[in-house]
């Protein structure tokens, strides 16, 4: 009885707390907010990002602040990009929280010009029509719409290669030549034939390849026609490049080649260190997570070869400015500086986000690294990104390319049959489109 | 209860066990019954008596009758803005197609969204998983939370310790807590994993396997909502009269026996508070399926995925506002038919054992 009565007691104590708390934090936000104070030539500039843009670690905000005294940058920042798109969406749908600058993946760039031109800034009206000859063409007219608003201004691209393991390759008696390696798997054939030959002499608990997903992701983004044709419609039944890319997925599934990991989860993370896989597709972007995950002791035992297939490339993004920003010009200046050529070859060298600047392009094209046994990693990824092709973007390129991913696992992890698997994904997409 | 509990010898064993398990369990519910719905039963009119109301002025007489409803305003107050508004409002929404990014171009639709709903196998599934992990969370939540609650109720050295520590999990962030046991289900490098491993059984998917996964969640909420049910049944049990114990110790009943005809039918509108409680969460659970592999479709077959959960994969995944806001109501009229017919339920129940 005590007890209860005691609970009870402190139960309702708990709530006027809560309560009186909730009041008070009610109050106090209204007054809190007004973070600029313009009136002494003092700017806070908000940027809120997704993954890791690298500025802040690459020491790009800290030299903008000494370049214009008077500005604060101010970063925030979310893992996934799928939790930073649903939590702008719902701040663009109501019109507030929104930062001066916020970043756009690539995949949702025509999200962007198509469905919401009307809440982002027009950059041109600040003169970035003048910067259009710095970009790359494609990475220039996706963020353009139809009436020539320029939406954002576009980072980093993401040109594909190939990273493997070298020590684990020696152990299952493989060549470790990147050149050698880059003749034997000029096609995905060739690569799924090496993986065959490393399964059967690989150490114990080492797969060929991370995930099939990986796989696929990488081989779609060889493709100039995916998910939608070029009037916006959706083709991905149809199309024989999404075919190609699944069954060469399902294939390695099959054969037992994958270390069947969740990209982006724990369990991939952990991978990296235990050496669960040998060869990983990575765009230029993979380099600095690599190296994150890896470690210092990964230093030296991995290497980057050309990509299996051809050229591809598999994101990049934009930085724009919502309407409803307050420092529109400051953050426009800003975003001009951060995509400059100087600044995304600085980027590069640091961080690994291949620039989408071709003056930055020229500038990189001797880089080396020493992380990845000196692979030249600006000759491989400049001339992927040459040869890339210009792809068609679609509203929903994103969701349909989970839905198949994760009919991809299905496959992988639990044996589905691909065909019911591809059943299974067809209606994913159908829910997704409503 | 503990103090008398003495050696059970002391009645004849055969002459008065056979009388507990007929005489009992319609004798005793009955006491309780009567106490415990004794306020609300005989709750007296509140109408003051016409001679007091007389005297004081119109402006006195006016203010006692308008006073409790400005006592309670801040309250509904609230809730109108915070409550029935977004309900209403949500209702509304679900008869239109809303697409998040375009949310000012409404489009009717009737009761499309309804009927889209029922013609779609996702929320079949995810309506058996509420079902499934629901079964599988609450019942041995509450089994073990009773046997716990039985097991505090005993003097124990430390016992404020026990009945403290017992809450922990329920102060604990679910965010914290799924990531934990996210890490603990691992495939490759999982605690779990290791443990069966080592008495010999192959490790289990715990991610894409429906079983295990549906499993791996309802630990999580067992684990997070035991020792909360187990407070509440404690305190259900402190309020039941001793003498009743001490009465069926008279009689000879043993611990097993006192605890099944004495303390559960002490606790039965307890119990029916807890299972209501815990059903609602059931139908609500979100944040465990969600943060579990992080993924808004529930697994990679959607094996674990909650009605909660797909109506957030509808609203902030595809942004199809209208069709989240449908499955938001469907759920909620659930949520009123479960709880409906369980308060049936109970009351026909303590009504037939009020008739015998």
């Amino acid at each position: 009885m005590p007890i209860a009565r005691a609970a009870r007691r402190a139960a309702v104590r708990l709530g006027a707390v809560a309560l009186t708390g909730a009041l008070l934090a009610a109050c106090g936000s209204g007054a809190s907010d007004g973070s600029s104070d313009a009136a002494g030539g003092k700017v806070t500039i908000t940027v809120d990002l997704f993954g890791s843009f690298g500025y802040k670690e690459a020491g790009l905000y800290a030299e903008y602040e000494r370049l214009h005294p008077g500005i604060t940058i101010k970063q925030t920042d979310t893992e996934d990009e799928q939790d930073y798109w649903k939590s702008l969406q719902t701040r663009l749908a109501g019109g507030g929280g929104l930062a001066d600058v916020q970043g756009i993946e690539v995949g949702r760039i025509a999200s962007v010009t198509q469905q919401q031109a009307d809440k982002f800034e027009d950059l041109g009206k600040y003169g970035a029509k003048d910067l259009k000859d710095q970009f790359a063409e494609a990475k220039w007219s996706a963020a353009t719409t139809k009436d020539g608003r320029v939406l954002g201004l576009g980072t980093d691209v993401g040109p594909e290669a190939m990273c493997y393991r070298t020590d684990l390759f020696e152990q299952a008696g493989l060549p470790t030549d990147r050149e050698e390696l880059a003749r034997k798997w000029a096609t995905w054939d060739g690569y799924l034939e090496l993986g065959k030959q490393y399964k059967a002499k690989a150490p114990a608990k080492s797969a060929w390849l991370d995930s099939v997903g990986s796989l696929y992701t990488i081989m779609i983004g060889q493709e100039e026609e995916r998910y939608y044709d070029a009037s916006g419609k959706l083709v991905y039944e149809e199309n024989p490049a999404v075919k190609a890319a699944w069954d060469a997925a399902t294939t390695a599934a099959r054969a037992g080649l994958s270390a069947k990991l969740d990209q982006w989860s724990p369990q991939w993370n952990q991978a990296f260190a235990a050496g669960s896989f040998a060869t990983i597709p990575c765009p230029a972007w993979m380099l600095g997570y690599i190296k994150g995950q890896a470690g210092e002791a990964g230093k030296g035992k991995w290497d980057i070869a050309k990509l299996p297939g051809g050229a591809g490339n598999w994101g990049g993004s934009y930085l724009a400015v919502p309407r409803a920003a307050k420092h529109k010009k400051e953050a426009y200046e800003l975003i001009k500086w951060l995509t400059a050529p100087e600044q995304q070859a600085k980027l590069f060298e640091k961080q690994g986000n291949f620039p989408s600047s071709t003056g930055a392009i020229a500038k990189v094209a001797d880089a080396k690294d020493p992380y990845f046994s000196d692979a030249p990693i600006g000759r491989i990824f400049g001339d992927a990104a040459k040869e890339a092709p210009v792809q068609i973007l679609g509203v929903h390129d994103k969701n349909v390319a989970d839905q198949i991913t994760n009919a991809l696992s299905e496959v992988e992890r639990k044996g589905t049959a691909p065909d019911k698997a591809w059943a299974n994904a067809k209606k994913g997409v159908d829910n997704v489109m409503g | 209860m503990t103090q008398g509990a003495g050696p059970a010898g002391r009645c004849p064993p055969g002459g008065a066990l056979p009388l507990v398990p007929t005489h009992r369990p319609t004798d005793l519910p009955k006491g309780r019954t009567v106490t415990l719905t004794a306020p609300a039963g005989t709750a007296a009119p509140p109408t003051p008596p016409p001679d007091e109301a007389a005297r004081p002025s119109a402006a006195r007489r006016v203010w006692a009758t308008v006073s409790p409803y400005a006592y309670i305003a801040p309250f509904f107050t609230l809730f109108a803005a915070f409550g029935l508004f977004p309900l209403v409002y949500t209702a509304f929404v679900s008869l239109y197609r809303v697409e998040l990014q375009t949310p000012g171009d409404m489009e009717w639709r009737g009761l499309g969204n309804y009927t889209a709903l029922f013609a779609d196998e996702f929320f079949w599934t995810s309506l058996r998983n509420t079902f499934t992990i629901g079964v599988l969370s609450t019942v041995p939540q509450l089994v073990m939370a009773l046997g716990l609650a039985h097991l505090l109720n005993y003097k124990l050295r430390g016992r404020t310790f026990f009945r403290t520590a017992m809450l922990l999990p329920y102060a604990t962030s679910v965010a914290a807590a799924t990531l934990v046991f996210a890490q603990l289900f691992g495939h490759d490098f999982g605690l779990v994993n290791y443990v069966l491993g080592l008495v010999g059984i192959g490790p289990v998917d715990w991610q894409t396997g429906t079983v295990a996964s549906q499993v791996a969640v309802s630990t999580i909420v067992v684990w997070r909502w035991t020792g909360y049910n187990a407070l509440i049944y404690l305190a259900g049990m402190q309020s039941i009269p001793s003498e009743l114990y001490e009465a069926a110790e008279m009689d000879g009943a043993s611990r097993w026996r006192q605890f099944l005809h004495v303390t559960l039918p002490g606790l039965r509108p307890t119990i029916v508070f807890t299972v209501v409680v815990s059903t609602i969460g059931a139908t609500q659970l979100f944040g465990e399926p969600l943060l579990y592999e992080g993924s808004v479709s529930g697994g990679i077959s959607h094996q674990y995925q909650t009605l909660g959960l797909y109506m957030y994969e509808q609203g902030w995944g595809f942004f199809h506002l209208g069709r989240a806001a449908a499955i938001a109501w469907v759920m909620f009229l659930l949520i009123v038919v479960l709880v409906g017919a369980n308060a049936l339920f109970a009351r026909r129940r303590s009504r037939k054992e009020a008739g015998r």
